[in-house]
């Protein structure tokens, strides 16, 4: 009968003598009527409170875990892309928002020698997203780089990073052929080797750790397993 | 025979009909105080507002007082110009940067009210940092104020976020680079940061429902959040008061001021007993 409780509530001398039950208890009760329709009317309240809260939270959440579907945009017959300058093309990401829903991806011919090792008869398709914070990159043919406006970043030639903040190699988007018209599809991001994952934002590294540390999000699209 | 009728009997005239009384001049002068009393009698807030804006400040309160309250002015305009601009604003990606041209170029006073409204929003900021300045540098954040200064600074951060997804609104480029630039550096948190670019924008890229979700945020959302909290913030200075500025000595007692002179008259030091005035 020393616990805290005691000292705080008993007048001093009681110690031997038990506590009476509180006010409000019956016999063999251990919860008084009051507590028990407060405990109710809390719980009540709570569930009400759920019922509005969680709706509304999972409302707005939502999108995160939409599964994209692909989206393919032609960009122009085989024969205008060479495999020694990237060609512009602008084309549709987001459906619904005019021109705030286009962007530009840089396109080239596959090239088969080292380093690159493409098949000449795939197509490579840049975004124009730096890595660094997401400004909208030029490519400059004279210097063979692509450049970034807001912070300096440079890339060389295949969009690995030469310069400036960009934490990884630019994305790039999924290319093929139909009826001898290129095609764009859904963007994926590399390592700085050049290795497929699933589109990440900018900003964000990739390959090892660093995959676990910015994880895939569930509403891009799977890496392709070629390269 | 007419027989007088007794006073007591004939209909008694209504008080202040006799030639004293306040004619209808004199009554509806006294409208205003009528209706002050009537609403007075049923909610009891007079007691209340007398409470609020006779109570007590220490002495030594200066002009480095009404930064907070140029603040909450910065953002009444603030709320009340947005309520405006909010008529002729349509926040979809296609018609955003036009509804907006059309606000500033056609509509009377248009520029005006959006102007108080782009440049309230940097005057708040300044506000609230020389705010927050005043109350570190006079140690106003002291016990038993912390609990406002914790207040602040969620307030502080509100009001970040209110200039981040304003500056979505007008659809310009800069608007729509800023918040593709402001998101990915919300991405490059560790974890989370990747799932909270995606919260804000609905989705992995700048979408249909980024604009309405920025505009849904940023007059619906944080201004009640910052309202609430504001009235927090208020309930807690009138609650504890304003603390004294730092240069004020404490008060002493009539018999402290004595002990202190006498003594320093015994040791020989006039200069301690001088400087010991009531303050």
């Amino acid at each position: 009968m020393a616990d805290a409780a005691d000292k705080t509530n008993g007048s001093p001398g009681d110690g031997d003598i038990s506590k009476p039950a509180p006010a409000g208890y019956f016999e063999g009760e251990s919860m008084s009527r009051r507590k028990a329709l407060t405990v109710a009317g809390q719980a009540l309240g709570g569930l009400a409170g759920a019922v509005i809260v969680l709706p509304a939270v999972g409302f707005a959440v939502a999108p995160i875990f939409d599964k994209p579907e692909e989206q393919w945009e032609s960009v122009g017959p085989t024969s205008r892309f060479t495999d020694s300058t990237y060609k512009p093309v602008v084309f549709t990401l987001v459906d619904g928002v005019g021109e705030a829903g286009k962007t530009t991806a840089f396109v080239r011919r596959g090239i088969a020698k080292a380093p690159f090792n493409e098949d000449p008869n795939s197509f490579v398709a840049i975004s124009t997203r730096c890595a660094h914070l997401g400004c909208p990159v030029n490519y400059v043919q004279a210097a063979r780089n692509f450049i970034c406006p807001c912070h300096g970043g440079v890339y060389d030639f295949q969009g690995k990073v030469i310069g400036g903040p960009p934490v990884r190699p630019l994305d790039r988007f999924q290319t093929r052929v139909v009826k001898g018209q290129v095609q764009v599809g859904p963007r994926y991001s590399v390592t700085s080797q050049l290795q497929p994952v699933r589109a990440r934002d900018p900003g964000e590294f990739t390959g090892g750790v660093w995959n676990v540390i910015y994880p895939p999000r569930p509403d891009t699209f799977p890496a392709p397993s070629g390269g | 025979m007419k027989l007088p009728m007794p006073q007591a009997l004939k209909k008694p005239s209504k008080p202040g009909a006799d030639g004293n009384s306040a004619g209808p001049a004199q009554a509806l002068r006294e409208v205003p105080a009528d209706l002050v009393g009537w609403l007075d009698e049923r909610t009891g807030g007079a007691s209340f507002l007398t409470g609020m804006l006779y109570r007590k400040v220490p002495k030594g309160t200066n002009w480095f007082y009404t930064l907070g309250s140029a603040t909450l002015f910065a953002f009444v305009v603030q709320a009340t110009t947005g309520v405006f601009l909010a008529m002729y604003y349509d926040p979809s990606a296609t018609q955003a940067y036009g509804s907006i041209s059309h606000l500033t170029n056609d509509v009377f006073l248009g520029e005006f009210v959006r102007g108080m409204h782009k440049w309230g929003a940097s005057v708040m900021i300044i506000l609230i940092w020389l705010h927050m300045a005043r109350t570190y540098i006079f140690g106003a954040y002291k016990y038993p104020r912390e609990l406002n200064w914790v207040i602040g600074v969620v307030l502080l951060i509100l009001t970040m976020v209110m200039g981040f997804t304003g500056y979505l609104l007008p659809f310009d480029q800069r608007s729509f680079w800023a918040t593709e630039v402001g998101n990915n550096i919300t991405g490059t948190g560790p974890f989370l940061g990747p799932y909270l670019a995606d919260f804000l924008r609905a989705g992995p890229e700048f979408g249909a429902t980024t604009l309405s979700r920025f505009y849904a945020i940023h007059m619906l959302l944080v201004p009640g959040l910052i309202i609430a909290l504001i009235g927090a913030h208020l309930y807690l200075v009138v609650k504890l008061g304003t603390s004294a500025p730092p240069w004020l000595e404490p008060k002493r007692s009539r018999a402290t001021l004595r002990q202190e002179a006498v003594s320093a008259t015994a040791s020989g030091n006039g200069a301690e007993a001088r400087r010991g005035r009531v303050t």
